[in-house]
């Protein structure tokens, strides 16, 4: 077993993979518990599908570079979730329909913008954006991970800096507004944060299953502990695992066939939720089970 | 492109029917998590079967379908994690879990990834599906789910209506809010599945949602929502369609963000509820209010030994605290709208104006 690992991790694809998806793991673990806290959760779906047109138009106007991608699809992201708040706003479209409707309309074009991308514009080939579908992780070069690691570094630092601020904006808005706190610029903050951590692991892990790695992570730290601080944890450290067994596991299958590391990382994390659901110190279902069973012979 | 058209057309009318009530519901994003599993049913049946062609897949499909509703569903329950986020693990999972086993068991069958994940309209017209000895077209599946929508929502529009907007209602006189509630999602499953072939499995929560949600700004009535929201999933096909064949790019992709296109148009031009018509009434709101505070301060002071001072036309921008241009534009809009006159360099109210200002203080 250990050789075995020993073995994948001397070839220097599968290490870089694996860094990367670890650093995307632990950002998107640490905003996933905001959105999550706030009920958002499905925020992370819309960004990332809506992500693709943005990096559609980017590659158009010229960017072949992981960080002018990733910046016209962050663009694109952010728009849609502005969208969705105009339309939340300023109509009586319910927040879900808004919500489903951008990412599809979003999506769709970016679907559309892709094929016009293959079949006229010369290079396209060389460079397959329908990675970005589903994400190859071994397709991670240096200076994706740079891209990754940077980026990843200032979100982090500027979440450490407003953490008490968004810490009270998450769990009590209202007082956070009675005190005098600038809570729209913090909900857009907290927002454009949220759109920096998703569309960096876009090349990874793809924009349909990059959700997965928003929400699963934060849903399990959130059943070992009540304490924001220790579920930030816990969530990078469980999705820093999910990028490591998740881009593992894709090269272990990928010795028969081509698997794609998306939907190995977003299992792996699944599982982590899984076993926290049951597990869970917080209010894991084992022990509620066990408490009734001790409860009903009277031992309590 | 004909052809084309019919497809993309009949898939928007079917899934705008069942997605009237998505969004009434507040159940949009359920759609979005069906659309995604629709994969694994497919993949999991075809291990069954071992057989691309045979019907069992759509069974299987539209059952993971009500699988995944199920599952978001237990989850909440344990009250562990919030609905939205029980959706946001569910479906992923599964769609993962079909991805990958698509990619790991099906290679070279035609199969792949990208081409379930971008949807094949243009294969709807061939025979494909074998039932009952007959070779049977997507198109032809599509056209029976839409009559099977058609057929239950005319059946069914009172008992949906009622359920829908005062659920407690529905319950208390006796139609079983869960056997509706899981008739619809039954009804969106099969949807899902004769669209998924066409559209692929991201773009039919749009094809749902989007024509529901246009809908929804243009009416209050139920009945002419539905043939509303049909006929913008219409529209939308036809642009759509018709777009893609000039820029050689993908159909269903150019649909989806056609229907974005109309969605836009009446968000900003809808009759009375739209973005303009809501800016105009807030103009013509802040208008007739500032002739009312003006006809309120004259009313005040009208008869007072004051009055000399306070109606004067020129110390206006003083006594309300506008600036010069602001009076200016009131005082002329109340002059030509018959409120006030012009006594030398006095304003006076007239019946008009002075019945304005009555109704402010409640007086008759």
């Amino acid at each position: 077993m250990i050789n075995t690992l020993r073995t994948i991790f001397d070839s220097p694809g599968v290490r870089d993979a694996a860094l990367g998806t670890a650093l995307l793991g632990i950002v998107a673990g640490v905003m996933g518990c905001f959105a999550v806290l706030r009920r958002q959760s499905l925020q992370g779906d819309v960004i990332s599908h809506a992500a693709l047109p943005g990096v559609a138009v980017a590659f158009l106007l010229g960017a072949r570079g992981p960080l002018l991608l990733v910046l016209g699809g962050a663009i694109a992201g952010w728009v849609a979730l502005m969208l969705v708040g105009v339309i939340g706003r300023r109509s009586r479209v319910p927040v879900d329909a808004a919500l489903g409707g951008t990412l599809a309309v979003f999506f769709g074009l970016g679907l559309a913008l892709m094929r016009y991308i293959q079949v006229n514009v010369p290079d396209a080939s060389r460079h397959p954006l329908d990675r970005f579908l589903f994400g190859q992780a071994a397709l991670l070069r240096d200076s994706d991970l740079w891209a990754i690691g940077t980026i990843g570094a200032v979100v982090l630092l500027l979440l450490s800096l407003v953490w008490k601020e968004l810490k009270l904006l998450t769990f009590d808005p209202d007082y956070a507004a009675s005190v005098g706190m600038p809570v729209r610029r913090l909900d857009l903050l907290l927002t454009t944060l949220t759109v920096v951590a998703v569309v960096i692991g876009l090349k990874a892990v793809g924009v349909v299953l990059m959700t997965a790695l928003l929400v699963a992570p934060a849903a399990a730290a959130r059943q070992w502990t009540n304490r924001l601080g220790s579920m930030v944890v816990l969530a990078a450290a469980f999705g820093a695992l999910s990028g490591i067994g998740g881009t593992v596991l894709s090269h272990q299958l990928g010795s028969r066939a081509a698997v794609p590391t998306g939907p190995t990382i977003v299992l792996v994390a699944t599982g982590f939720v899984l076993f926290s659901l049951v597990f869970g110190l917080a209010r894991g279902l084992a022990w509620e089970v066990r408490w009734r069973s001790v409860a009903k012979q009277g031992n309590l | 492109m004909r052809e084309l058209i019919l497809v993309l057309a009949v898939v928007a009318a079917t899934c705008a029917i069942p997605g009237v009530f998505l969004v009434l519901r507040r159940m949009s994003l359920v759609s979005d998590a069906i659309g995604h599993v629709l994969l694994l049913g497919i993949v999991l049946a075809y291990f069954i079967t071992r057989n691309l062609d045979s019907p069992w897949l759509l069974v299987g499909a539209a059952m993971t379908g009500l699988l995944t509703v199920v599952l978001v569903e237990l989850l909440q329950r344990t009250k562990l994690v919030k609905s939205d986020a029980a959706i946001g693990l569910v479906f992923p999972a599964l769609f993962a879990l079909g991805v990958l086993l698509v990619s790991v068991n099906i290679r070279n069958v035609h199969l792949d990834v990208d081409a379930v994940l971008l949807g094949q309209p243009e294969l709807a017209t061939v025979p494909r599906w074998q039932m009952f000895g007959y070779n049977v077209k997507p198109i032809a599946i599509l056209f029976a789910v839409l009559t099977l929508n058609l057929t239950l929502c005319l059946l069914l529009f009172k008992e949906l209506k009622l359920s829908t907007f005062d659920p407690g209602l529905a319950a208390a006189l006796g139609f079983r809010p869960g056997v509706l509630h899981y008739g619809l999602m039954t009804v969106v499953s099969i949807t899902a599945v004769a669209a998924f072939d066409a559209v692929g499995p991201v773009l039919v929560v749009g094809f749902f949602v989007v024509p529901a949600a246009t809908a929804f700004l243009l009416t209050d009535r139920l009945g002419l929502m539905i043939v509303l929201a049909v006929a913008v999933g219409i529209v939308a096909a036809v642009i759509g369609v018709t777009a893609a064949e000039r820029l050689d790019s993908n159909t269903a992709g150019s649909v989806a963000a056609a229907l974005g296109l109309v969605f836009a148009l009446v968000f900003l031009a809808a009759p009375g509820r739209g973005l303009i018509a809501a800016q105009f009434q807030h103009w013509r709101q802040r208008r007739t209010f500032e002739e009312t505070m003006l006809a309120v301060h004259l009313y005040q002071h009208e008869g007072t030994p004051e009055e000399a001072d306070e109606a004067r036309a020129d110390g206006l921008d003083q006594h309300l605290r506008w600036p010069q241009a602001r009076v200016h534009r009131v005082v002329d809009r109340a002059l030509v709208n018959g409120l006030v006159l012009r006594e030398r360099e006095l304003l006076k109210l007239t019946p008009l104006g002075r019945e304005r200002a009555k109704q402010v203080f409640g007086e008759r």
